[in-house]
């Protein structure tokens, strides 16, 4: 198996957080791992991202080749179409609908998700909004995590795990409200992909 | 053994400190940052008491470093690139002195900048000092490198270089461990004389250094990271450096090479090894994380034959970092190619964070400044270079760390008025104050404002050594105590910031406007933390 993912967001917004824990999971399942992740300047609300590889073989390049990304997780719905010249033909886009507008040129929201709608394999959800409803507001990252779960090819009750070693130092509470964040994404995927 | 998750950066800290490293030297800079930090933060190098604070820039670091090897321990100093530009003529000169301790000095290169001024490869410093050069190809051989570094550093007594690239110091992978060494005695050189440099001995050790080259080169022609895959279609023969033969590997799964493939992880290059891989093949393709380092050497000057191909003849594109793509359609491969970028996507570029004290200084410059008119203000580098972009457009220039005073200084010199240098506070320890004295010598009309948010922010927020002495600083140099004024930049104080900034504008001599209040991501992690603690003890 291997699963190649493009983590998208805007610095600050704690993509790597998705990262760390399907890291763990990965670990958890004796598969290999290379992560490139971005530091430094863009991570001062610029563009970022990371480019996750899993796989049950030795992986070679720490960059993921154009056209074959299994999956682009988003955090934010503008950042999610940055990268789909890496998206493989049957790969999923999973974003976040919240934009983050700090830029004085956003796009129009409704042709912004039109575009994203246009993909013939996409999950979007607003991510925040299923968080503040599971009471667990600062849980987005892992619902979106959750949305894409059924993609990737891990274990779920790892990712679980994974959740449990990442947050385990901030306490059971924090641990619970983002493994219910996680289920909520995943509900949510199940229910709407088609 | 069990696999640990490291960065390439943090494999390099992790593999010096099992190595026996007994101190890092090194001042932040992308993508090399995390070496350091990942000592600092590390079990092992707390109980050993390591040394691991910053120093204040990287040349004063290459000299710490080296003043540790004198003592006879293991020592690394690490910078970024533009780093090294700093500590030369200390790096430079360490390969003449030789070392008694062992001494990595680790260089994280930025092709493609993504966070940097420019893309200058260190492997021309290596050879320009004419010491043994790493370059690993994955966080496995990142750490045996500094593991064993050490050891090479001391059985040929000179300095070797370190050099990783952006994409291998911030990629996470397993890494397997070696086991822990001790450190090393206090000892002092054999030779009392090693370390004078007067020109009767500095000739000798040169001497020394140039004997010891042939040496080298059978230290690469012997290194497991210079390996041969011999394969039989010679039409190609493929060099691969460093990073560039994983995204070789990539478009060759398991390691199987249609083509003969030298791996190159360590220099001197090996005479042999590249004899026989040119003169077996039709044609040789050079694959680099740089500028054209190796290809050039074998090119040579005169060479018209095209039988070496790369970065010059545009086989790969001459700049930018490399990927497993541009490797594919160097080898003719055909290439994935995925969607396009919908045209509605738009640039999103890094930003001011919302409530950083550098957008009310310059806030209030920018008002100051329409009565004085625009392109009088040198920068420096750091967040507030951020300053150059829409919308406050309030900068003209942003050069090498402290550039900004001397800048200003000389467009001073050459009739500029007034001129106005904005430098932060961790760049003003790094090479700002000797800039600001040459200022004083001459009394030259600058105002320096220093943007004082008590931490290197840019990097991620280290400590910087001059918080709370930035005033005895500027005064000690000479600045008159009148002119030395302290702001605080909040949009409160809008009015007497703009009132301050005019004055001492007007006035015909140095002045130094500390602009201070703390970054506003350090001062909430500091909250955050501190909520977490008592969060703890009420448990
Ligand atoms: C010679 C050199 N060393 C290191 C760097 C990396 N670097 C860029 S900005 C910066 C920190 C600047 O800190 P400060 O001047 O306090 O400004 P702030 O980012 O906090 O606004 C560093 C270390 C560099 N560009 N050049």
């Amino acid at each position: 198996m291997k699963s190649d993912i493009i983590l998208s967001g805007v610095g600050g917004q704690g993509i790597l957080s998705i990262a760390a824990v399907v890291g763990m999971a990965a670990l958890e399942n004796d598969l290999y791992l290379k992560q490139a992740e971005v530091h430094g300047m863009s991570q001062r609300g610029g563009a970022v991202q990371s480019h996750l590889r899993i796989s049950e073989k030795e992986i070679a390049s720490d960059l993921i080749p154009e056209g074959s990304a299994d999956i682009i997780i988003s955090v934010e719905p503008m950042e999610s179409l940055r990268y789909l010249p890496w998206l493989s033909e049957n790969g999923w886009l999973v974003t976040n609908s919240t934009p983050f507008v700090n830029i004085p040129n956003y796009p129009d929201m409704e042709k912004l998700l039109a575009e994203i709608e246009s993909l013939p394999r996409r999950i979007i959800l607003n991510a925040d909004e299923i968080a503040r409803q599971i009471k667990s507001p600062r849980s987005s990252n892992m619902v979106i995590l959750g949305a894409a779960s059924p993609f990737i090819d891990i274990p779920y009750k790892s990712l679980e795990n994974g959740i449990r070693k990442i947050f385990g130092r901030k306490g059971d509470k924090v641990v619970q409200l983002n493994i219910d964040a996680l289920k909520a994404g995943r509900d949510f995927s199940e229910t709407n992909k088609k | 053994m069990e696999k640990i998750l490291l960065l390439g950066a943090e494999a390099i800290a992790q593999g010096a400190i099992d190595g026996g490293m007994s101190g890092i030297y090194a001042y932040p800079g992308t993508p090399s940052t995390e070496i350091t930090e990942y000592v600092q933060n590390n079990k092992t190098a707390i109980e050993r008491n390591l040394h691991r604070l910053w120093s204040a820039n990287e040349k004063t670091a290459m000299e710490a470093g080296l003043g540790m090897s004198y003592a006879g321990k293991r020592a690394m100093v690490c910078m970024k690139h533009v780093g090294l530009n700093v500590a030369a003529d200390a790096f430079i000169n360490s390969a003449i002195t030789g070392v008694n301790g062992g001494l990595i000095v680790t260089v994280a290169d930025d092709p493609s900048m993504h966070s940097s001024q420019n893309e200058q490869d260190s492997r021309f410093f290596g050879k320009f000092a004419m010491i043994p050069i790493f370059e690993p190809a994955n966080q496995q051989e990142a750490y045996e490198m500094a593991y064993e570094g050490f050891e090479l550093s001391e059985k040929l007594k000179v300095p070797v270089l370190l050099r990783i690239t952006t994409r291998l110091s911030h990629s996470r992978s397993g890494i397997e461990r070696r086991p822990l060494k001790p450190e090393n005695k206090l000892s002092y050189p054999e030779d009392p004389i090693q370390f004078v440099l007067l020109p009767a001995n500095a000739r000798k050790r040169y001497k020394g250094l140039l004997g010891l080259q042939s040496l080298m080169e059978q230290e690469s022609e012997r290194s497991s990271f210079n390996t041969y895959y011999p394969a039989r279609n010679k039409s190609i023969g493929i060099i691969a450096c460093g990073i560039s033969f994983n995204y070789l590997m990539e478009n060759f799964p398991d390691r199987i090479f249609p083509y003969p493939v030298l791996q190159i992880g360590q220099y001197p290059l090996p005479f042999t090894k590249i004899e026989k891989i040119v003169n077996e093949c039709e044609q040789i393709i050079v694959l680099e994380d740089g500028y054209p380092f190796v290809e050039e050497m074998l090119k040579g000057f005169l060479d018209r034959t095209n039988k070496i191909k790369g970065r010059l003849d545009g086989t790969i594109p001459r700049d930018g970092e490399l990927n497993p793509d541009l490797v594919a359609k160097a080898l003719g491969k055909k290439v994935k190619t995925g969607m396009k970028i919908p045209s509605i996507v738009t640039n999103r570029p890094p930003e001011l964070c919302a409530g950083c004290s550098h957008r009310d200084i310059y806030n209030a410059l920018n008002e100051t400044m329409k009565e004085f008119g625009k392109q009088k203000v040198f920068s420096d580098i750091g967040c507030y270079t951020l300053g150059a972009l829409p919308p406050w457009n309030s900068i003209n220039s942003c050069v090498d760390m402290g550039a900004s005073i001397t800048m200003a200084k000389g467009a001073a010199d050459a009739g500029v008025r007034p001129s106005i240098a904005v430098i932060g506070d961790s760049t003003f320890t790094h090479s700002g104050m000797t800039a600001l004295l040459d200022c004083v010598y001459e009394n030259s009309p600058v105002t320096v404002i220093i943007s004082d948010n008590a931490v290197a922010g840019m990097t991620g927020g280290q400590e910087s050594p001059a918080t709370g002495k930035l005033e005895e600083i500027c005064i000690g140099l000479g600045v008159k105590p009148e002119h030395v004024r302290v702001l605080t930049p909040l949009p409160k104080y809008h009015d007497e910031m703009v009132k301050v900034l005019c004055e001492e504008i007007m006035y015909d001599g140095v002045s130094v406007i500390i602009s201070r209040r703390e970054c506003i991501q350090t001062a909430s992690r500091t909250k955050r933390e501190q909520k977490a603690k008592t969060e703890e003890i009420a448990k």
